[in-house]
């Protein structure tokens, strides 16, 4: 499969991984085998990591769930820099994401999710304010999420057109 | 009580002209729930944020009043660098384009600025709806030029040099089209350009679609020498942009014909309202990898279309532009009419019978694909089972 091919098959999974090999098959202008073959080599890669639904827990009920997002100042270490902490913090089940940052007046962002703050709060004074090297934290919690992962949550663009237009 | 039937009160050309075949089938297909539909000639897509946000904001700045009749000269601009960008044909925004209200009104100018009665407006079947019914409102004569599945409906200098009149005086043409997907190639307009030179015809051409194709770049007839001269080029925003709800097109042409048309524009229409226009502004100023993106859904769905529906039996060939496959139904039995209208009934599904579009169009379907894929999987999953009960 062509390199251009590929990447909007990749495009095509990250919109909708339900769709079958042979649905992809017809909208590429490849055959099922193709598909199925490229990817098995993309998941072989670790391109394709895991296939995740995009869930909108807030309408769920009996679903309180907290996400705060971490500040971490972090004194790096010669020869590995931030790598070693940054690992150690992502390693932790609940911490959903870890990036090292520009420009701010910290290092290391953490996504953080609880069921409480008070599960927040622990995680912080227990788990990760103790690490090495962490030098200091500041929490700022989530208090509604409008757009996630390129996508509003609340927004729904009903068609609105006519049935039959010339 | 007067027993006198009474005279019509409309004027005898609009009596004469015939409500449009697609309205009668909309009519029943709004009438009934939980249609999928495969006959909207539009988008899927709702206009990119960006554009509707630079009109609200324009809106806010309070941007409300009238703009020059030609539309604002920034926009003619900006619709000069995206012609040449597209084409690579070179309009000046001072004297040769001019801002109309839809590609709809850009048509019917161009057609009311050059028709004297009686002339003999060539229409290259199956087209738009709209090109006949303004001919005859300008006090023209529509002649039909047909085409066939079998040439991919495009048009062929021979069937051009036979209909060609001492009255006619101009040709329409719709490339990417509607219905049928088709596109002319560079190689194919230069057949047929020496027919129009020789008779001193006039070229009307709609480029509406001419963003949307597919594998191959859209080529104008403009582009050959000596044809700018002869051509007026319409074309708009709506399919492009997804900007059909804001009625905004243009007109690019010589400078003596744009004359005669911004004269009807400024007595019927004045100026295209600001607000599409400064939408219009942003559309093409703006980052347009959208257009990019909203390209290759098209095309995507379009392979998905025509596979499933030659698997079905049908025989439809690959469209290279606009958004609507052509299949041929005549495989089972029916007309296009009664194809489109027993599937309506039986499936809730809705599709545009060909002959709506002109005689030769008869015998097939347009089909649209701009719909969502869900959208589409069902609508083609029950015309499977509807031809497969009529196939033999």
């Amino acid at each position: 499969m062509d390199q251009s091919t590929t990447k909007k098959l990749l495009m095509l999974l990250e919109e909708n991984c339900r769709l079958s090999s042979h649905q992809l098959g017809l909208l590429l202008d490849c055959s099922e085998e193709e598909i199925e073959a490229e990817i098995k080599r993309l998941q072989a890669e670790k391109i394709i990591v895991k296939y995740p639904a995009l869930i909108n827990w807030e309408r769920v009920q009996d679903n309180p769930l907290v996400t705060a997002m971490i500040d971490v100042k972090v004194t790096p270490v010669r020869d590995i820099g931030f790598e070693k902490v940054a690992e150690r913090i992502a390693r932790f089940p609940e911490v959903k994401a870890v990036y090292l940052m520009s420009g701010a007046g910290y290092d290391i962002s953490v996504l953080l999710e609880g069921k409480t703050m008070h599960e927040i709060a622990n995680f912080v004074t227990k788990k990760l304010a103790p690490l090495d090297n962490v030098v200091s934290t500041a929490t700022h919690f989530i208090l509604k999420r409008y757009k996630h992962d390129g996508t509003i949550l609340e927004d729904y663009e009903d068609d609105r057109r006519m049935v039959v237009t010339p | 009580m007067s027993s006198i039937v009474q005279k019509s009160r409309l004027s005898a050309t609009v009596e004469e002209l015939k409500p449009s075949g697609i309205r009668r089938f909309f009519d029943l297909a709004a009438s009934m729930e939980g249609v999928i539909s495969l006959g909207v000639g539009e988008p899927d897509f709702v206009t990119p944020w960006r554009i509707r946000e630079a009109s609200i904001s324009s809106l806010e700045r309070g941007y409300t009043a009238y703009t020059s009749n030609a539309g604002l000269l920034e926009l003619r601009k900006e619709i000069s660098y995206y012609t040449e960008d597209l084409i690579q044909v070179q309009y000046n925004p001072q004297t040769e384009i001019l801002v109309t209200v839809g590609a709809s009104e850009a048509i019917d100018i161009a057609l009311r600025a050059i028709i004297d009665p009686g002339d003999e407006v060539l229409i290259v079947e199956p087209c738009y709806v709209s090109y006949e019914p303004i001919i005859r409102l300008a006090g023209g004569v529509p002649v039909f030029l047909q085409t066939s599945a079998r040439h991919q409906f495009k048009l062929t200098p021979e069937e051009l040099e036979s209909k060609i009149t001492d009255r006619t005086r101009a040709i329409i043409f719709c490339y990417p089209n509607n219905p049928t997907g088709s596109i002319m190639t560079l190689e194919e307009w230069k057949t047929l350009v020496p027919i129009i030179e020789k008779h001193d015809l006039l070229v009307l051409s709609d480029e509406i679609y001419a963003e949307l194709t597919f594998g191959q770049k859209h080529e104008s007839i403009v582009t050959l020498p000596g044809m700018k001269d002869r051509t007026i080029l319409m074309s708009g925003f709506s399919k492009s942009f997804a900007m059909t709800g804001w009625r905004l097109g243009y007109v690019c042409a010589p400078e003596d014909l744009l004359v005669g048309m911004l004269k009807i524009h400024q007595y019927t229409i004045l100026c295209a309202p600001v607000m599409a226009q400064m939408a219009a502004l942003e559309a093409l100023r703006g980052n347009r990898s959208d257009v990019e993106k909203m390209v290759e859904s098209y095309s995507q769905r379009r392979n998905y279309v025509v596979k499933a529906l030659s698997d079905m039996g049908l025989t439809c060939h690959t469209p290279a532009g606009a958004f609507y496959a052509f299949p041929s139904v005549k495989a089972t039995g029916l007309t296009a009419a009664d194809f489109a209208e027993q599937l309506l009934m039986e499936e809730k599904v809705a599709v545009v019978p060909g002959d709506v579009f002109g005689t030769s169009g008869e015998g097939h379907i347009r089909c649209s694909y701009a719909t969502s894929l869900e959208q589409l999987k069902k609508a083609l999953e029950c015309m499977d089972r509807f031809v497969s009960k009529r196939l033999s």
